[in-house]
This record gives structure tokens, C-alpha cells and sequence, in this order.
């Protein structure tokens, strides 16, 4: 009990802050991030079969921008607005993890 | 003469099928430390009480040259024995034979079994060990999982089921145990996962061993599939043996009696308790002040622990304990630990075993992962499973019952048959910090000192609410309560419970927010 409470950490509900112990899951929640519509994330692992935009070039909302090849399925990675491709962070033929910012985009 | 040759036969022939895959695949299971499948079953029960049945069944595959493959009870150990003199039905995955692979006779071996024990209403332990669906037997491998999941189902609340996981279970097979109502793992034997690591590497590239992905740890820690964990087979073995125990043969029996026993803890229940509600302690050092012998048997102790199930006995009779741990995250409720609380009540209320709550708790876990992850829905089955339980159900009250949590920890809104309250117990909305800012806000906001205004209106709340005595005076508790008393009190409140009829409106069955 004693040496336990040495190392108590707080969590705070309704204001009160309480001394307690994480658990293992609390501590390797995810953390809550806003969507930035600016950032183009992989929504699964996979492969980069193709880039079919380079940056500065400006492009029309539902244009295709890449094929991510995950699943057995070649996913078509569309333009969800019209903008201009500010940065590309993948070439052909690259693994990428899931999360992965794959483009950055801007409305014009 | 001739009487004896046949005997002789018998016994030559049986003594074949004992050797199950044989000397050189049995080496090979002890290798990965692992028990052969029948040593396990004459671990598990009554010493001479184990009877095997189906031993001369034969695979009946063609293709593929099965045909010239023999295949001792097809990778399969039936039978029935005795624990503790209590009757049970076992079937037992042999490893050593084809990997445990399950075709169409290995399932109807199994399924023969489940009837068998859902006939004679005894519980039934399946020890998994297996490769999965044999996959020269194609379809028929299939159609024998879904013939144990149906059968899993059938059986559910009806007699006890329990899972012991000791080799792989993969792919299909592990909805077996997920239907059933305890699972048991062993560290470095039990692997559980839909999909193994060789396909996430080759479908998504994501590389994890089958300990990480799948092992004894996760399951017991993570994701909750496991009721319980060991760290050798023997342990679990006794795991086995103590819940039998605690549980009866079937939904309408209870659990066995045993000799009623003082508890042993010498420490003064009311020490335990820091005054400060803001301060943690063990729940279960309560527990054991309260229970026959200080005994008490945690379920799922490693998973979500800020709530904390198990059974206890009291004056001999088994009970199931629910308690808030303000040991870990303050003992709040969220997704894991309302799924935990909520699937251990609708046990005890299918099996006849009361149910004692001790509660302690700030309310519901804030954050965007607990709302986006669906704690309502989670929460809600805590909610659910305390209304709809029918078993003697006593709620005591320890320090803090706040908001929601109040209300879903058996209030005596959702029919609690008894609800005691130490005099430390805080029944409110919210904690003193929470209700001040929000009911003082104008008072706050605008004071010379909104720091020392806040103290003071968090004080004057504290001092009018934060008792027991406003919900006492709607009858809402029916007794404020000297800790020292509170064993005492329980074996009375079980005692008057114990011919508990009730019954709701008819229906087919309810809709829990699963």
C-alpha cells in the first residue's frame, strides 16, 4: 500500500482529481487527433501501385490521385475537393503502414 | 477359451488407440511443453473416475490418401468423469493425431459429448488443442464447427461450459470457447486469434508473433476472451477443479454447500477505507473482511481491473461478487469493465447465484476514446444485466456513488433487493469539485475571490449532499450501515432473499445492447 502510493498518478473526473493507478490499456490509448481534410491518411496498409499526381499540379474534386493496392483490391485514392497537390509522400512501389500520410492537398 | 481370446483382442486393440499418434508425435508434444490429452483429463478429475466412450471411431475421408491413414479416435477424447464427486463430460483435442485436426467424426465425437451433458444437465470442459478444420475433409470440417457453436448456444445457461485453450486454436475454432462461459489459458501454450501472423504479414505487412498477436497475456489482459490465466497447466488445472466448486451443475440447481466459516482477515474492516474518497485502497482486502474464510476466487483479474468479479461463499453459500476497484483509474466504469461486470451478473442470475455489489466509483471514464469506442452501448449492458437478473441482489454503498454510476452499480432503481450505505457513503449527481462549478458558477464567476468562493461553495455542498442520509430520506437506501456490521448484515439480507420470486412480462427474450 505504502510503496504504492508513491507512485499514484491522478485521473480526474468531474473536476475531482482522484489517486489511482493506470492500467496498461488506459496508458497506450490513442490519443484523439482532429482530421486535418488537408492530410491524405492510409486507411490500411498496402502497396503504391501508382502515382498519377506530382505537386503543384492542380486537380479537380473525384480525380484520381493514386492506386493503393491493399487487400488483393487496387483502391483508387480520389481528390475530395478541388485543390492543388501540395506535397507527395509516396513513389511507386513503396510499402506504406496504415496512417501513413500519403499526400498533402489544398482547396483553390 | 475362446471368451478370453476376445478379451485379450480388446484389450490388445484398445491399448493401440491409447498410444494416440504414437511415441515419436508424443515426444514431440512434451517438447513444447506440453501434457498429452488424456494425462490432462486424469489431471483435471476424480482419480479412477474418467470413462472414455468412441474410442474405435474412425475418420471416414477418401481423398487425398486419407484412406490409408490411420487415425486413433480421430484426434478426439470423449467421456465422462467425476470432480470432487461432482459429475461432468470432457472431451480432450489429441495433438499428437493429425495436429488435432477437426473432420466430420472428431466433430460428431464432440457434439455427442455436448448433448450428452446438456442431456444430464452436468457441466462440460473442452480442452482445445487442435490445428483446425481438417482440410481434407473440406465441408464436412465446417458443418462440424457449426454443430458445436449451435450446440455452445443451445447449451448456454443451461449447464456450466467451460474452455481450456491449451495449444493452438485458430481461425473458426475459437468461436467454441467464445460461446462458452469461462475461458482458460496457460503463458506460452494457449494461442487464440482468427487470423494467424503469416497472413496479417502477407495481407497487410504487419509483422507479430503468435505469442504477441494471440498468446495467454493478451487474451487474460487485452482482450478480454480469457477468464482466466495460469502460468503452467497444472495451475490451471487447479483453476479447473476451485470453479467447479463455486458453480452448479446446472440452471436449476445451486452451487454445493460448504461449512460455513468466520473470515480470517484480522484487520479491522473500517482501516481499510482511507476517509479521504479521493484516496485508493484494494476492494478486495473488503471482499476477504466479508467472505467464509477470507476466500475469494477473482475472475478475469488481469482485465479491466477497476472492477473487480469473482465468488465468495457466505455462511457456505456461493456468491458473486461486483466491485469497483478504486485501486485502478479511481475504479470508474467504461467499455471494458461494464462488458466484464455485466456478462459475470447475467451468469450468476442464470445459475442461481446471488449477487453482492460494493460500490465505490466517480462514474463513467471521460474521454473521446471511451465515447467514440461506444461506452454507451457498453455501459448500457451494465445497466441491462443488473434489471434483468432475478437473484437475490444487495448493493453495499462504501464511499462514493456519483451520477450514472450510481444509478447502474444495482441502485435500488434497477430493483435491488437490498441497499446498505456505510456512513462515508457520498450519494450525489457528482462529486462536491463538479456539482460546486457548475450549480455556484454565477456566485464564482463573480466573487472578489473566485478561488476562495469556490472552496467554500465546494465545502457547502460537500456538507449537504455529500452523504448518505438525502438518499436515505427518499428511501432510496434502506439502511445506513457501521462498517464492522456489514458481514453480519449480508448473511441476514441473504438469508430473507433466499425463496426471491419475481417475474417480469412475458416475452421470447430481451434485446441486450450486445
Amino acid at each position: 500500500m505504502t510503496e504504492q502510493q508513491e507512485n499514484l498518478q491522478t485521473l480526474i473526473v468531474h473536476s475531482a482529481k482522484y489517486k489511482t493507478n493506470y492500467t496498461k490499456k488506459y496508458l497506450n490509448r490513442k490519443k484523439w487527433e482532429p482530421v486535418n481534410p488537408n492530410h491524405l491518411i492510409s486507411f490500411i496498409p498496402g502497396t503504391v501501385l501508382d502515382v498519377l499526381v506530382k505537386e503543384g499540379d492542380k486537380v479537380k474534386a473525384g480525380q484520381n490521385l493514386m492506386i493503393l493496392e491493399a487487400m488483393k483490391m487496387h483502391n483508387q485514392v480520389l481528390m475530395p475537393f478541388d485543390g492543388e497537390i501540395v506535397k507527395v509522400n509516396v513513389e511507386v512501389g513503396a510499402k506504406i503502414p496504415k496512417n501513413f500520410l500519403m499526400m498533402e492537398i489544398r482547396p483553390i | 477359451m475362446s471368451l478370453k481370446r476376445n478379451i485379450l483382442d480388446l484389450r490388445k486393440r484398445k491399448s493401440e488407440v491409447l498410444k494416440g499418434g504414437g511415441d515419436k508425435a508424443i515426444e514431440k508434444q512434451v517438447e513444447m511443453g506440453k501434457m498429452t490429452a488424456r494425462d490432462r483429463i486424469l489431471s483435471i478429475v476424480d482419480e479412477g473416475s474418467f470413462h472414455e466412450y468412441d474410442m474405435f471411431v474412425e475418420h471416414v475421408a477418401r481423398d487425398f490418401d486419407m484412406d490409408k491413414k490411420v487415425l486413433h479416435g480421430d484426434g478426439v477424447i470423449i467421456g465422462t468423469a467425476t470432480i470432487y464427486g461432482s459429475p461432468v463430460c470432457l472431451f480432450a483435442q489429441d495433438f499428437t493425431v493429425a495436429g488435432g485436426s477437426l473432420g466430420l467424426m472428431h466433430a460428431r465425437k464432440i457434439t455427442k459429448i455436448m448433448d450428452h451433458s446438456l442431456k444430464m444437465r452436468v457441466p462440460l470442459i473442452g480442452i482445445n488443442d487442435s490445428g483446425g478444420a481438417r482440410i481434407q475433409e473440406g465441408v464436412d470440417s465446417l458443418a462440424g464447427y457449426g454443430e458445436i457453436f449451435f450446440r455452445n448456444t443451445l447449451a448456454s445457461g443451461v449447464i456450466p461450459q467451460l474452455s481450456v485453450i491449451l495449444g493452438p486454436c485458430a481461425g473458426g475454432a475459437v468461436y467454441s470457447p467464445a460461446l462458452t462461459d469461462f475461458v482458460f489459458v496457460v503463458d506460452n501454450i494457449s494461442k487464440m486469434f482468427i487470423t494467424g501472423p503469416g497472413v496479417i504479414k502477407t495481407v497487410l505487412g504487419e509483422e507479430i508473433s503468435m505469442e504477441e498477436l494471440g498468446g495467454a497475456k493478451v487474451h487474460a489482459e487485452v482482450t478480454g476472451n480469457a477468464h482466466f490465466y495460469a502460468a503452467s497447466e497444472k495451475e490451471c488445472f487447479e483453476q479447473i477443479k476451485k470453479l467447479i466448486t463455486y458453480i452448479p451443475w446446472n440452471n436449476t440447481q445451486k452451487a454445493r454447500r460448504f461449512e460455513p466459516k468466520e473470515p480470517t482477515v484480522k484487520t479491522k474492516i473500517e482501516e481499510i477505507v482511507p476517509a479521504d474518497p479521493k484516496q485508493p485502497y484494494d476492494i478486495r482486502d473488503i471482499i476477504k473482511s466479508i467472505t467464509d474464510g477470507s476466500e475469494f476466487f477473482e475472475i478475469m483479474e488481469h482485465f479491466a481491473p477497476n472492477i473487480v468479479i469473482g465468488f465468495g461463499r457466505m455462511n457456505g453459500d456461493t456468491v458473486g461478487f461486483v466491485a469497483n476497484q478504486p485501486k485502478y483509474l479511481a475504479g470508474v466504469l467504461d467499455c471494458d469493465s461494464s462488458d466484464k461486470a455485466a456478462r459475470f451478473i447475467r451468469y450468476c442470475d442464470a445459475f442461481n447465484i446471488p449477487i453482492i455489489t460494493l460500490e465505490d466509483l466517480p462514474g463513467y471514464l471521460p474521454g473521446v476514446d471511451q465515447e467514440h469506442a461506444g461506452v454507451i452501448r457498453h455501459g448500457a449492458k451494465i445497466l441491462y444485466a443488473y434489471s434483468e437478473a432475478t437473484v437475490p441482489k444487495i448493493t453495499v454503498i462504501i464511499r462514493k456513488a456519483y451520477g450514472g454510476g450510481y444509478i447502474a452499480m444495482n441502485s435500488r432503481h434497477l430493483r435491488a433487493d437490498f441497499v446498505f450505505a456505510w456512513p462515508t457513503a457520498e450519494i450525489a449527481v457528482m462529486g462536491p469539485e463538479g456539482a460546486a462549478n457548475i450549480v455556484f458558477r454565477k456566485e464564482i464567476d463573480e466573487a472578489e475571490n473566485p478561488e476562495a468562493m469556490r472552496q467554500q461553495k465546494i465545502q457547502e455542498y460537500k456538507d449537504k449532499f455529500a452523504n448518505p442520509y438525502v438518499a436515505a430520506a427518499r428511501g432510496y437506501i434502506d439502511e445506513i450501515i457501521e462498517p464492522q456490521d456489514t458481514r453480519r448484515l449480508l448473511l441476514h439480507a441473504l438469508q430473507v432473499s433466499a425463496n426471491k420470486a419475481i417475474s417480469g412480462p412475458n416475452k421470447k427474450h430481451g434485446i441486450p445492447p450486445f
